[in-house]
């Protein structure tokens, strides 16, 4: 009974980790009806910035700050110079884009910060909580994450910038007629989902040590979540996460051995999406013939 | 007679370059030259350059596999990395195992892949977009998972050292060459075979699904099993290529079929143009020679240079190579057969 | 008549053969090699899941730099050659063989990982071109009779393996062991070593195995459920970041195995540390390398000259990176292996020198462990010492172990 509970725990906080990046990854979306391949490797930089903040001395908040503000406007710029030339292309060519932009920001940071691991420091003190089931820094990502995802639904839903991006994602020309100013909203969409990478490689790096690969599992995992979720929905982005972390932490304990966890997590949750082909939260879209 | 006809050929001829084929006189003549260059080359150039070459093809086959998927069916995959390692397997385990031929390998590779692709075109029914590109992805990483599991059959994380082909005595060639002409020949029946089935029902078929699948069904197309056959027939290219590999390299490991390989075939295909056939080579050519130039280019971060080159591609032809030469190209042949047939 | 056309002939080979010699009285060369130049190929990954394994190959390039400004070996330079193969076999076929056919390569060098170098090792025996040191600790490179060009330098991952069996069985007999390992080669020998060296009592004391991916975000399932199996011996497998993860959370979940840490997982910066130093007190591992971040080296001759040697040539983000301090071990080998064969540089020669070492001693190894080879002998490090963590540094206790392990 303590090892499934122990199990559990640990893969809610690992779940924890694939959310903070899943909504990233659903910012962009709805933000851009596309899917970012490079949003882990810009939260790792993003990381490694406010590392370098941080051992020059900064104190923690203010670099976490600066790393934010950082990110967003680095966000917007990407989407103005890289993204918006090719905003009519195919959508495999948006594709490919993003799989350079993934390839470029691996291979600066190795070359900028060397392949060496490197510890981050946490603004949370490493204890265990509910007799060892979990440490403090586990429930900081798992509160923050879940802090993001209150302010993306509220900022969605509540405000007006919210609506007027889900307007430009949706139909750009009635957006534009409707006085949206569509490009602002999408260089928008990539700088707050950039700012999200970051607090998402904060918050995790504690955990999984920073170094330049230290996204590459995580956004596979943030992907599915994401998708098991539903691509549009920030609720379904956490809720996916934490469903991932724990049924890959049970499948590999008790149903099969570790070596085919990840197969079979995966067919699993393409099981579920048979039944629910738009994820568990996610609308379906709806299309005028 | 002679009006329904010339409908009936401006109508076909309207349909090909919406699809971005035509087969013209200059096809041809174009086409023959460059086969006589890669009958001619390897001869002149070292046995490395044959192999690089050989490589190239290999990914050419294994794109076009991609492109008839993507480019003509609209269905994303990121998983063709997993067909390729299905198909090199196959290969290696019964050379390995079973003592097969190399080139009695190439058709059983071809039906396994085939079976596989049939197999997940099922599921992939159901998923569009995003999701589709995550099933697909369960592919390419669940591959080398299920490589090094059953570790009996395929020599697990060791991987299979194979035995390389020795060439027929009487041709007077040498390994290298031999294989590169194996290769050669089969490229070119995959390319013959993929025009084929395009250039036909099925590609019109597929193609329709592509652009607007709810009026193809409205017209009696059966999108579902057209959609699953272009998975089958997408793999089953993929899979030959997979087999190819593995008998030029003489060496399979999990290590050799990464995610990464998946993107690159991803890329190779958006580069050289993913609804073209020659796009493929192209493709090829960019796949296997971009990552060297970059590592020449700069020796702290190559993929920085190989990722700057792919944004470069994209932003000059968003539509690949051929994909964005074609357009230009078809009007002005276009221009030139009207004043031929005015003359007549 | 026919004696004076025996006679002309006998002159003309006698005058080609001290024509012959005349041409070689600089040297025998092999492919590669001028009078002021060796030209040595590497392949390495230097991105991709295996990166971190990268700075080896940097750490060559270096330290041949730094014997190229002191005057090269007996009066040549190194020019190093060295590509990124991403860990992917195909690709390191591809650049092994643009060194071998169109750089000309004297010979390949620290080649890196056990597929990428099972991929080349069928290639470079045929044509006969040496596969010097190889990058890899797996136990088949040891094969003289086999693979006459091929020749380790790590103590092999399954004789460490051995010297844990024969600790946990001569402190432990009747232990209940768990092991968590790298999904991969590398991970799955030690596994093998471990079970090698167990006997026959290794399917009553193995009682759980749990592996990883290097695409895992973490691993804290598997060590959570190998502390369900009941064991009370962990062996771990892992690169650093697993490594610096799994002591942490072996800890943090209140589990108190007795701990046995892996070469490539114990270096004190980049996995005790990270870890928290408190976590790890007791863990116990082998080495054969001198852990640069450990504190017993700091003020040590040997230490401060290969800080001077990082810092100097641009490598200072990486002097707490033991495997920093192995790719230097790595290059002096070479060197020392080069400058044995004087100007009979030829690759039959290299290989000759190579398979003569005895006794030969590096400032980074362990002070007891030498390199001895044989031409039955292909493995030149047979010996690791285990140590203890006190919490600030490695504890060596024991003697210096050899392979048969005792």
């Amino acid at each position: 009974m303590h090892q499934l509970l122990q199990q559990i725990f640990s893969g809610l906080a690992a779940g924890a980790v694939y959310a903070s990046l899943a909504l990233a990854l659903v910012m962009i979306y709805r933000a851009t009806d596309l899917v970012n391949f490079a949003q882990g490797e810009m939260a790792m930089f993003s990381t490694y910035i406010a590392w370098t903040l941080v051992n020059a001395e900064v104190p923690f908040w203010a670099a976490f700050v600066i790393t934010l503000a950082v990110s967003f406007v680095g966000g917007m710029l990407i989407e103005r110079i890289v993204i918006r030339p090719v905003e009519n292309a195919p959508i495999l060519t948006m594709v490919v884009v993003t799989i350079g932009l993934l390839l470029i920001f691996n291979a600066t940071a190795g070359w900028i910060y060397s392949y060496t691991l490197q510890e981050f420091p946490s603004p949370f003190p490493d204890r265990t909580l509910f007799g060892a089931l979990m440490t403090t820094r586990d429930v900081g990502v798992i509160a923050v994450t879940l802090v993001m995802l209150v302010a993306l639904f509220c900022f969605f839903r509540f405000t007006a910038t919210g609506l007027a991006m889900r307007a430009a994602a949706q139909n750009p020309e009635s957006a534009r007629l409707c006085g949206v100013r569509v490009g602002r909203m999408l260089a928008l969409g990539w700088g707050f989902a950039a700012a999200i990478g970051a607090v998402a490689g904060i918050m995790v790096a504690p955990v999984l040590f920073l170094d330049p690969n230290m996204m590459g599992g995580v956004l596979l995992y943030a992907f599915t979540a994401a998708l098991l979720g539903g691509i549009t929905s920030p609720v379904g982005a956490v809720v996916g996460g934490l469903i991932v972390g724990v049924t890959e932490n049970l499948v590999g304990t008790y149903l099969i051995a570790s070596q085919l966890k990840l197969t079979v997590a995966l067919i699993l949750i393409i099981i579920v999406l048979v039944f629910r082909p738009n994820g568990l939260f996610g609308t379906a879209v709806v299309r005028r013939v | 007679m002679a009006e329904s006809a010339s409908v009936d050929s401006a109508a076909k001829l309207a349909i090909r370059r919406e699809a971005g084929m035509g087969i013209t006189v200059w096809r041809w003549v174009g086409t023959a030259a460059l086969i006589a260059v890669a009958v001619v080359l390897p001869f002149a150039i070292s046995n490395y350059h044959v192999f690089e070459l050989t490589q190239v093809m290999i990914y050419a086959i294994a794109v076009l596999g991609l492109n008839i998927l993507t480019g003509y069916n609209g269905q994303i995959s990121l998983g063709h990395g997993g067909f390729f390692a299905a198909g090199a397997y196959t290969a290696a385990i019964l050379m390995h195992r079973y003592g097969v031929p190399y080139w009695a390998t190439l058709a059983p590779a071809a039906l396994v892949c085939f079976a596989l692709g049939m197999l997940f075109g099922v599921p992939a029914l159901r998923f569009e977009g995003p999701y589709l590109a995550l099933v697909t992805l369960a592919m390419a990483v669940a591959m080398p998972q299920l490589l090094k599991y059953f570790d009996d059959w395929t020599g697990g994380k060791q991987g299979l050292v194979l035995v390389k082909p020795m060439p027929p005595p009487e041709l007077g060639l040498d390994r290298d060459r031999w294989l590169y002409f194996f290769v050669l020949v089969i490229l070119l029946v995959a390319i013959r075979l993929a025009a084929n089935v395009l250039n036909g029902r099925t590609g019109r078929a597929f193609v329709a699904i592509r652009d607007h699948p709810i009026a193809a069904a409205a017209m009696g197309i059966n999108t579902a099993r057209y959609k699953t056959l272009a998975f089958g027939a997408s793999t089953l290219f993929t899979g030959v290529a997979g087999a190819l590999a593995a008998i030029v390299i003489g060496f399979v490991a999990p290590e050799s079929f990464t995610l990464f390989l998946s993107l690159s075939f991803l890329i190779g295909s958006a580069v050289g143009g993913i609804a073209t056939i020659s796009g493929a080579i192209i493709g090829g050519f960019f796949i296997e020679f971009v990552p060297n130039v970059a590592n020449d280019v700069s020796d702290a971060a190559p993929w920085a240079i190989y990722g700057l080159t792919l944004l470069l591609f994209m932003y000059v032809m968003p539509r690949g190579v051929v994909g964005t030469i074609g357009p230009w190209l078809a009007p002005a042949m276009q221009q030139f057969r009207s004043a031929r047939r005015a003359a007549k | 008549m026919r004696a004076k056309q025996m006679i002309v002939a006998g002159l003309c080979a006698a005058g080609l053969m001290l024509a012959g010699n005349a041409v070689y009285a600089a040297g025998q060369y092999g492919p590669g090699v001028t009078d002021t130049e060796i030209k040595i190929g590497n392949t390495n990954p230097y991105s991709g899941p295996a990166s971190s394994y990268g700075i080896n190959g940097k750490v060559h390039a270096a330290y041949f730099n730094m014997i190229n400004e002191k005057g090269g070996i007996n009066g040549r330079k190194i020019n190093y050659i060295t590509r990124d193969d991403s860990y992917s076999p195909p690709k390191t076929v591809e650049l092994v063989r643009q060194m071998v056919e169109q750089d000309k390569v004297f010979l390949l060098f620290a080649t890196l990982g056990t597929p990428s170098n099972m991929a080349i090792h069928g290639y470079l025996n045929e044509n006969k071109v040496p596969q010097l040191f190889v990058a890899t600790g797996a136990d088949q490179w040891n094969d003289p009779k086999h693979f006459p060009w091929t020749m380790m330098w790590l103590p092999s991952y399954g004789i460490e393996s051995r010297i844990y069996a024969n600790y946990i069985l001569k402190n432990f007999p009747n232990g209940k062991i768990a092991v968590l390992y790298q999904n991969d080669d590398y991970g799955k020998d030690y596994l093998n070593g471990l079970r090698a060296g167990l006997g026959d009592k290794a399917a009553k004391m193995i009682v759980a195995t749990q592996s990883y991916e290097t695409t895992d975000p973490t691993v804290d399932q598997q060590v959570v459920a190998l502390q369900g199996s009941g064991a009370d011996v962990l062996l771990t497998a892992a690169i650093p970041k697993f490594a610096a993860q799994t002591v942490r959370k072996v800890y943090d979940i209140g589990w108190k195995p007795t701990h046995l840490l892996n070469s490539v997982g114990n270096s004190v910066g980049l996995v005790m540390k990270p870890a928290g130093l408190e976590k790890g007190v007791g863990i116990i591992s082998a080495a054969h390398v001198k852990d640069p971040t450990d504190p017993q080296w700091q003020n040590t001759p040997e230490y401060k000259e290969w800080l001077a040697f990082m810092n100097s040539h641009g490598l200072s983000g990486s002097t707490t990176d033991v495997q920093a301090a192995i790719g230097y071990s790595y290059a002096q080998t070479l060197v020392e292996v080069l400058r044995m064969c004087g100007d009979n540089l030829t690759r039959e020669n290299v290989m000759k020198q190579a398979a003569s070492l005895h006794n030969f001693k590096l400032p980074m190894l362990l002070p007891g462990i030498t390199l001895n080879t044989s031409p039955d002998d292909f493995d030149p490090i047979k010996q690791m010492q285990l140590q203890k963590f006190d919490g600030t540094t490695w504890q060596l206790f024991g003697d210096v172990i050899s392979r048969s392990g005792t």
